[in-house]
């Protein structure tokens, strides 16, 4: 068995080339769990909430006001001028990406590092709608990080009330549709009054929590999704709620409207919460958090990414069994996980997605794979994983054949081929090799290094061979 | 209005920026001297290039291979060109081609890697040096000569050293080349997975990476590119090319034949490409090792020790002529007893030529390009 391997690339982002050789894989990973930096160096310096909230919304206004300019000359908008007001507010978007593309080569912790790529497409944002583009990065740096490393129900919180998650699931929309700001509108009569919106209540017991199909009903949906009534997100007009916003407000900033909210108590899978204003939905949060369901769903989606794509029931039991005793504490999971037999006993059978298989190839180069000014977002959308991008709430599946396709494995051949006619002879594939691939390197695979015609080639061959595409 | 207001404006900003370029500087000085160095990674195989044909041993060593150069031109009474490359034949008729064969650099191995290091690198034993005998040969060369640039993604070894040298290559992704796609089929052959995705995407890839590919107009883009890079006033005036998919360890007729029909169309864009420059423009087309005499069991070659350097340009010393002091290719006579015996080094066929070229003193341009020698 390749356990080096396994430990470097299954549990880890590959291994780096100054890394010293794992000597004992599971201390080694345990280790990382009292070593993670939720806030790493190449993260800082990223935009804050308000200014990328500023952004969006003076995009808005000036799209807006072009849009007027272009009905009044009778011009179409120039196509030119959309897209520079874009680009600029896009920005957010593409440094955060190659912020994490660095973090994630640079991290000493790449377990943990894992965990948190994990658990950002758990609780998946999508970066189609543009109100959640420039927010995607802000979103798993500043809601997933700090939050990986205690307890599933502050985790699923932390997720749920960032603006991010609440504009890319509806809620900032959503009123309650006896809350006194509907009631007023109602009362008035003079438009449709503003109502309930059930997207997030969804899929938080969909995907986040229970999992589908695990006995919550249609009443349970619309019940949690009225507990849920009141928060919003600030500073980006065009929402009815806007005005009730206090002064004082930041742009970007998650609030609880008392005025939006249904009044009344939730009955929510058989029980009923009455408590008052914010507090209400918390509590069906810490409930759904710690549910049986949801320790299945969580365990069985981990066991999969850490063994296959039918995780051993064995496995699956005994996580679920320890989410449950320990009320969800994410670091016995792990250490439960680092335990198990099961993600160590066979070979490497998961194919590396191409966000693994990026990250673990420049990880493994001395001298920088890719140019300063490579377009991080855009080689991971021509490799066929826009980040933050999975394009529905379901965030990307963790199977074979997702990532194993015909054409994605020639890109990878194809950007294998550039990265190494950039490093040349930079790197020595034949010495590199028994260090990246380790207890997984091949005869086969070490004799087509060793032939290959040329250094830049060795190199290619290494990234494209069959256990480095695997994890 | 507007319209014209703003082409006055930019015709202004052209005519100065113009003036500002340093290139024009040296117009007036006559036309300067331009290199070219094209790099056969894989070890091309010189025998079948510039076959012995008149060797008593050759035709039992090649076997079924041995007519692999029939139909080419016939260089003197001991080779034979192959006939892939016309273009060249032409050149050698005209003067302008001169191949020296059973070359080697001081390389004594059988490894690409270390063997491209020490062709490029110019040192004594692999990585020995961290610069290169072009980056070195840069310091002897006047301002007006010196640009050198690569057409790849990184600065290769040979241009390496104390001058700054620039990179030029294709912005969009470059599709996988050729050879690489057939070794990655034989890595991938035993692999359930992998094997039936590759063999799909195989049979949709159009291959254009390699000179040998698209019928040898891949090698016509890459000629053309070229010499649009170095006719300019303030173009480059050294470059270097890089070649790959020469290791043809099976089915070497028909892959060499392409190889070689891509390198021949390289140097006949090249040529076309320069017009009037390329009467002061030398070509040094080299490979890191040759091949061996006798055909393997797939029909193909393996890796060897001496081959074949090609000199190309309008102005050579020894135009339309193959130098070699020939070993022969019995058995005894064969390095290893089964290479062609190196009886010449190629840093002093590279030194030569570059001597001539630039009208420098032989022995300063050996010293410098092959300090370790």
């Amino acid at each position: 068995m390749a356990v080096q391997y396994l430990a470097a690339n299954r549990f880890g982002l590959g291994r780096r080339f100054d890394d010293p050789a794992i000597e004992d894989p599971k201390a080694w990973l345990i280790r990382q769990l009292g070593e993670y930096d939720p806030a790493p160096a190449a993260l800082a310096g990223l935009a804050g909430r308000a200014a990328i909230a500023t952004a969006y919304a003076e995009y808005r206004d000036e799209r807006q006001a072009m849009r007027r300019e272009a009905n009044r000359d009778g011009d179409p908008m120039p196509e030119a001028t959309r897209r520079m007001a874009r680009a600029d507010f896009r920005r957010h978007y593409a440094e955060a990406a190659g912020a994490r593309l660095a973090a994630a080569v640079a991290t000493p912790t790449p377990f943990p590092e894992r965990l948190v790529h994990f658990w950002a497409n758990h609780f998946a944002v999508s970066a189609d709608k543009q109100t959640v583009v420039g927010f995607a990065g802000n979103y798993e740096n500043e809601a997933i990080r700090p939050h990986i490393m205690g307890k599933f129900s502050d985790l699923l919180i932390a997720a749920v009330r960032h603006p991010a998650m609440l504009l890319f699931l509806d809620q900032a929309q959503s009123f309650g549709p006896d809350s006194p700001f509907a009631t007023r509108v109602r009362n008035r009569g003079r438009r449709q009054a503003p109502g309930l919106n059930e997207n997030l209540a969804r899929e938080i017991l969909e995907l986040h929590t229970l999992g589908v199909r695990t006995g919550y009903t249609q009443a349970d949906v619309t019940s949690f999704a009225r507990a849920l009534t009141g928060l919003t997100v600030a500073g980006l007009g065009r929402g009815a709620g806007q005005r009730l916003m206090p002064a004082d407000a930041q742009p970007g900033e998650t609030l609880f409207v008392e005025r939006l909210h249904q009044p009344g108590a939730q009955t929510i899978l058989g029980k009923s919460y009455g408590q008052p204003g914010a507090g209400q939905a918390e509590a069906v949060l810490r409930d759904l958090a710690v549910h049986p369901a949801t320790a299945r769903h969580v365990a069985a989606k981990l066991a999969r990414h850490f063994t296959a794509d039918e995780p051993p029931a064995s496995l699956v039991d005994r996580l679920a069994k320890d989410f449950e005793k320990t009320g969800g504490d994410l670091p016995s999971l792990y250490r439960t996980l680092i335990a198990s037999p099961e993600p160590w006993a066979a070979t490497p059978a998961m194919f590396k997605s191409p966000w693994d298989w990026t990250v673990s190839m420049l990880r493994a180069l001395r001298t920088p794979g890719l140019g300063e000014r490579q377009n991080i977002a855009a080689m991971f959308t021509q490799l066929g994983q826009p980040v933050w991008r999975p394009g529905s709430p379901k965030g990307y599946d963790d199977m074979v054949a997702t990532w194993a396709g015909s054409a994605a494995l020639m890109q990878r051949v194809e950007l294998a081929g550039r990265i190494a006619g950039r490093i040349g002879d930079r790197a020595d594939a034949r010495q590199l090799a028994p260090l990246v691939l380790a207890d997984a390197l091949t005869p086969d695979t070490a004799q087509a290094i060793a032939r290959a015609d040329s250094p830049g080639q060795g190199i290619a061959m290494l990234f494209a061979s069959p256990a480095f595409l695997r994890r | 209005m507007i319209l014209s207001r703003r082409s006055i404006i930019l015709s202004g900003i052209t005519v100065a920026a113009a003036g500002a370029l340093p290139g024009f500087a040296y117009a007036a000085a006559g036309t300067p001297k331009r290199l070219v160095f094209i790099i056969q990674r894989g070890a091309a195989d010189g025998l079948a290039t510039v076959a012995p044909t008149g060797d008593p041993a050759f035709a039992a060593a090649r076997r079924a291979m041995a007519d692999e150069t029939a139909g080419g031109a016939k260089l003197d009474g001991m080779f034979t060109l192959h006939p892939a490359l016309a273009t060249t034949a032409g050149l050698y008729t005209g003067k302008q081609a001169h191949f020296a064969h059973a070359v080697a650099t001081a390389y004594r191995d059988r490894s690409h890697f270390d063997g491209q290091n020490m062709l490029e690198g110019g040192g004594s034993r692999p990585y020995g040096r961290d610069d290169g005998w072009i980056g070195r040969l840069l310091t002897l060369l006047p301002a007006a000569e010196r640009d050198a640039i690569a057409i790849a993604p990184a600065v290769p070894l040979a241009l390496r050293g104390t001058v700054q040298v620039g990179t030029y290559a294709p912005s969009r992704l470059p599709q996988a080349d050729a050879d690489l796609i057939a070794r990655l089929t034989a890595l991938y052959a035993d692999d359930p997975l992998l094997h039936p995705l590759w063999d799909s995407a195989v049979k949709t890839q159009e291959l254009a990476g390699d000179i040998g590919g698209n019928n040898g107009r891949n090698g016509t883009d890459l000629g053309t590119l070229a010499a649009s890079l170095m006719l300019p006033a303030d173009g480059a005036r050294v470059m270097m090319v890089e070649t790959g998919g020469w290791d043809t360890h099976s089915g070497q007729r028909g892959r060499l034949a392409a190889q070689l029909r891509g390198l021949d169309q390289l140097v006949g864009a090249l040529q076309t490409g320069l017009g009037a420059a390329w009467n002061d423009t030398l070509v040094i087309v080299a490979t890191e090792f040759g091949r061996t005499v006798e055909v393997n069991g797939t029909g193909g070659t393996d890796h060897g020790t001496a081959s074949t350097a090609m000199l190309l340009g309008g102005g050579l010393n020894e135009g339309g002529k193959v130098s070699a002091d020939w070993p022969g290719l019995g058995t005894a006579a064969r390095y290893d007893g089964r290479d062609l015996q190196p009886t010449r080094s190629l840093e002093s066929v590279i030194a030569g030529a570059v001597a001539h070229h630039y009208a420098l003193d032989p022995k300063r341009v050996m010293t410098t390009l092959y300090p370790d020698a």
